[in-house]
């Protein structure tokens, strides 16, 4: 009785819902219409047309940013991935008095705003006299990566059973072993997962990467915001798509991944029982 | 298993060397004289002094102003949504929690600039109203541009944790309220507002923080001109090329930042 009394009114509700998905929507989906544009001016559509997106297969600066882009995005998340669950791993076993003080760092620098992050970084690396292009890049992108994938293999570590560890010890397995064997491929999922967050991130970000990114070094989307400064170009569309696209798929692609653990999972519970 | 321990070294290194040594050193650049690097440290206040001038002053009121705005703004807007996807039969909620979240994985400088098709001089909304026989108007690089960004970027940040909180709420007590005699209004401000009152507390938490530091959208939707503590920070430390007072802008916003997030905790506990 009581529900039915707060959905009185089911038409305003689905007219809001509509409303609110039309205006956070309606500005993507103009971007992928106006990149298949003939017109260079945003304004009407005049035909249907690839040639913004041959346009930027030809343009060698925005592709020299996207390998770069590319290059730091897989680096900077390995080495994440290797300092972040060795880390987390460790930081599972230690029961040190700055246990907690510890597990506050490891979180900081997602709740630093990003724009100190990045000039905190850019003082550093100058009184460091490192110079400035991809290797303070790599260095600096591991300060967001690094967290993401922490937490994930935290996450999945405090979920684990520890007899699991302590039978492969009991049969017989060095210590190392046991790790390698049991805790790692246990973590992997967590791991791929944390990696796949980091490297989106270190594709995206663009606030950090100017500040440390030097004159030379240019990224994919530090590419993208220096040219969108000045305006609204048909070429942007359609890289703005492409991107687009890409990030979909890689969501896709993780959920696909989180989906077939779960199955496997409930497959061996199944299987145990 | 102890073997493991020494897994965290590396982490420790990392962490020492590239969150708390480079925060130190801002700490010392703040307060530092002009000019001056952290290895010839002489140390003075005129930093903050600074910030006695009436431009600083402006730029800090108004990057409060926009934040302030932005985060009630998303709230009136954000609350009701929640509140419907909350109503919805389980497998719609999955399906429009996913459709609020899809935006925040697609690139922030993408969803900033789908805008500017729309709102720009010679943009999309206008050529509707000129076709309509309207007068257009200027809505790039206005306060307006600025906080329609704003609004659309951190939105989802109110929506999930109002959402999440108004999900797990205990359905029985709104039925119990109603059968008590309470009418529509009294149950959602006794009842359901009340319990949702840590999301809100987080939400706000989020979208304030987000928009009262952001430099990227409010320099692409409101130009060069328009400054903000954010863009404040960059221009010092990559234009003028004054790291000290930077530094002591980017001390004092975290310090705004601290105080505001022990005023949500505090809230949050006198709630409970």
């Amino acid at each position: 009785m009581g529900m039915s009394r707060v959905k009185k009114n089911p038409r305003f509700a689905g007219f809001y819902l509509g409303l609110m998905f039309f205006i956070m929507y309606l500005p993507i989906a103009v971007v992928v219409v106006f990149s298949f544009n003939e017109s260079k001016l945003p304004v009407a559509f005049t035909g249907f047309s690839t040639i913004w997106y041959e346009k930027l297969f030809q343009n060698d600066a925005m592709l020299e940013a996207l390998v770069n882009s590319l290059i730091l995005g897989c680096l900077s998340t390995f080495i994440s991935a290797v300092i972040g669950t060795m880390g987390a791993v460790g930081l599972s076993k230690i029961r040190w008095r700055s246990k907690g003080a510890m597990e506050y760092l490891s979180i900081l620098p997602l709740m630093i705003p990003e724009i100190i992050l990045g000039m905190v970084l850019m003082a550093f690396f100058y009184m460091l006299g490192l110079p400035f292009g991809m290797l303070t890049l790599l260095i600096g992108h591991t300060i967001f990566c690094v967290p993401y994938i922490l937490m994930e293999v935290k996450a999945r570590l405090s979920g684990m059973d520890p007899a699991l560890e302590e039978a492969a010890r009991d049969l017989g397995a060095t210590s190392f072993r046991a790790f390698l064997d049991i805790t790692l491929p246990l973590c992997m999922p967590a791991v791929l997962s944390g990696s796949l967050l980091a490297f989106a991130m270190s594709m995206d970000d663009v606030v950090i990467t100017i500040f440390i990114n030097g004159p030379r070094v240019s990224t994919l989307p530090v590419k993208v915001y220096t040219q969108i400064k000045t305006g609204v170009t048909p070429e942007i569309n359609a890289l703005c798509t492409i991107m687009l696209g890409v990030t979909l798929l890689v969501l896709g692609a993780s959920a696909l991944v989180k989906r077939i653990n779960k199955t496997g999972e409930n497959a061996d519970e199944k299987q145990a029982h | 298993m102890k073997q493991y321990k020494h897994l965290i070294k590396p982490y420790i290194i990392w962490a020492a060397a590239l969150i708390v040594v480079p925060l130190i050193m801002i700490v010392l650049y703040a307060f530092t004289e002009e000019g001056n690097s952290v290895l010839t440290f002489s140390f003075t206040l005129e930093n903050f002094a600074k910030f006695a001038e009436s431009t600083y002053v402006n730029v800090i009121v108004k990057s409060f102003r926009l934040g302030i705005f932005t985060t009630v703004l998303c709230l009136l807007l954000g609350y009701p949504l929640a509140f419907i996807i909350s109503r919805c039969s389980e497998k719609s909620q999955a399906f429009l929690i996913l459709l609020v979240t899809i935006p925040e994985w697609i690139n922030m400088l993408l969803r900033t600039y789908a805008w500017m098709n729309l709102l720009s001089d010679n943009g999309i909304i206008n050529n509707l109203l000129e076709m309509l026989g309207m007068k257009p108007v200027s809505m790039m690089y206005t306060d307006f541009s600025v906080i329609v960004g704003l609004v659309c970027n951190f939105m989802p940040f109110m929506i999930i944790p109002i959402y999440t909180s108004l999900s797990k709420m205990d359905k029985s007590l709104i039925e119990a309220a109603y059968d008590l005699g309470a009418n529509r209004f009294q149950t959602f401000r006794k009842v359901i507002w009340k319990l949702s009152i840590p999301g809100v507390l987080n939400g706000i938490m989020m979208v304030f923080l987000l928009s009262v530091s952001t430099f990227v959208i409010p320099k692409l939707l409101g130009g060069g001109q328009y400054m903000l503590i954010g863009n404040l920070i960059e221009t010092q430390f990559i234009s003028v090329g004054d790291w000290n007072f930077g530094s002591a802008i980017s001390m004092i916003l975290a310090v705004i930042i601290i105080l505001f997030m022990r005023l949500m905790k505090k809230m949050d506990t006198q709630e409970e």
